[in-house]
């Protein structure tokens, strides 16, 4: 319960952060709130031989919207996307607040738990919904990583070793769109069993677009994209959305272990997107209304 | 490698050396003798090495030291002013808030913090507050009054 040793480096700015984790590739881990590292290192599944802590970094820090695309800096705690979303993004405020608890928000960052990629947790699921992107940099260069290609498996993605992931990227909701979000966990706090969320836009009273997103659902988070066709056009009664979750949920790729049966996952998964599709709808009609 | 760190606790300058590895809930308690910061379960789950940085509660076992140069933390021992308790303190004295006591420094100090945010919070705020805090005595009721009688108090 203790870490193995390793080296640690503190540089104050992006280029020496970035030169000094392409010195030691794949024996080099990043440090930004240390949420998830700092655990693996003690449980010491993760032995890095440097810890390239971010921390002393200058500009990683803002938060900024600007024509719905909102953009969180590195160092940017959950907390703060937390407070920040409070009357202007019901969504996000309802997701962050999901995510462990207030000592853990304090310290954990947004970016550190996307790319963490745990197939369980909020943000990454929130981001591949929200068709957001992750900014990395490299020695080679500076590039945004779209969430459809970043996830691979469990706390795997496609972001380099040597690359630092400087930015997040979520594409927020229209004003009109309604949104859902559903989770659930044994304990308030726990990771997800699984975790649905949609966003729905209407025009003329039908569905026009579908955003998706499930967690704990699979290796990765994911988007139901033939649910999200399949309803384009729709009224959204209840009962249509139901038979989509219940279709689109049934070859899903869910684990199972001592919390759950796949099985189980896969009929909570169901209930709890229909939940969220229904959420979805009713607010873009209070909104249409 | 050491590393030698410069910061404040409860407002006094403490000076220690540090390898990369070491906690902060080990420094504290082996490094200053602050033995105060129980450590749990030390993967971030238990919330009894809860510690204030900058007035916000942190696990301390998921925290390096040596990131803690310059840092102003808040460790149980600072909640008391000299021999008189804390409002909180008193307040679990007075309700029984504790019995064996292991997760009661984390608890004050995430109680302190709620209550500097949200001075007068509801029960269902207070039990989301310490939702992170794991008492496996209590049944935490008399933990939610206590919290509750201090922040009338105060």
């Amino acid at each position: 319960m203790k870490p193995a040793p390793f080296e640690y480096a503190a540089p104050p700015s992006l280029d020496e952060a970035v030169a000094e984790l392409a010195r030691h590739g794949d024996d080099g881990k990043v440090l930004a709130g240390g949420q998830s590292l700092v655990p693996m290192l003690n449980f010491r599944l993760a032995r890095p031989r440097v810890v390239v802590d971010i921390n002393r970094v200058t500009g990683l820090d803002a938060v900024t919207e600007s024509e719905g695309v909102l953009r969180v800096g590195a160092l940017v705690r959950q907390r703060r996307l937390e407070r920040w979303a409070a009357g202007r993004s019901a969504l996000l405020a309802t997701a962050m607040a999901h995510i462990g608890h207030s000592a853990i928000r304090n310290r954990g960052t947004v970016t550190g738990s996307v790319v963490h990629a745990d197939p369980a947790a909020e943000l990454p699921a929130l981001l591949l919904a929200l068709d957001g992107a992750v900014v990395a940099r490299s020695p080679r260069g500076e590039r945004a990583i779209a969430a459809a290609e970043l996830f691979q498996g469990p706390l795997t993605t496609t972001l380099g070793p040597d690359e630092i992931a400087t930015e997040t990227r979520f594409t927020l909701p229209a004003a009109t769109d309604g949104w859902g979000f559903h989770e659930m966990a044994r304990r308030h706090g726990d990771f997800a069993l699984i975790g649905a969320i949609a966003v729905v836009g209407l025009r003329a009273g039908r569905i026009a677009r579908v955003r998706t997103a499930l967690f704990g659902a699979g290796p990765t988070p994911v988007r139901l994209a033939v649910l999200e066709r399949g309803l384009v056009g729709e009224a959204g009664t209840v009962a249509t959305l139901r038979a989509a979750s219940a279709s689109a949920t049934r070859a899903l790729d869910t684990a199972a272990d001592i919390h759950a049966t796949a099985e189980y996952r896969r009929a909570v998964a169901a209930t709890l997107m229909t939940r969220a599709l229904v959420d979805a709808v009713g607010r873009a009609k209070d909104h249409a209304a | 490698m050491t590393r030698t760190i410069r910061l404040h606790v409860n407002g006094q300058p403490y000076e220690g050396t540090v390898e990369p590895r070491t906690s902060l809930a080990d420094f504290l308690r082996d490094g200053l003798d602050l033995t105060g910061t129980h450590v749990g379960c030390e993967h971030g789950v238990c919330g009894a090495c809860t510690v204030l940085l900058d007035g916000e509660p942190v696990r301390s076992c998921l925290l390096l030291a040596i990131q803690m140069d310059g840092a102003l933390l808040t460790t149980v021992e600072g909640l008391a002013a000299g021999d008189r308790l804390h409002p909180l303190q008193q307040a679990f004295w007075d309700h029984h808030g504790l019995q064996c006591g292991f997760c009661t420094p984390g608890i004050l100090l995430t109680a302190t913090a709620l209550l500097a945010e949200n001075p007068r919070p509801t029960d269902a705020e207070i039990r989301e507050a310490i939702s992170g805090n794991l008492c496996r005595c209590t049944g935490y009721h008399f933990i939610v009054e206590a919290i509750r009688a201090a922040a009338h108090g105060m």
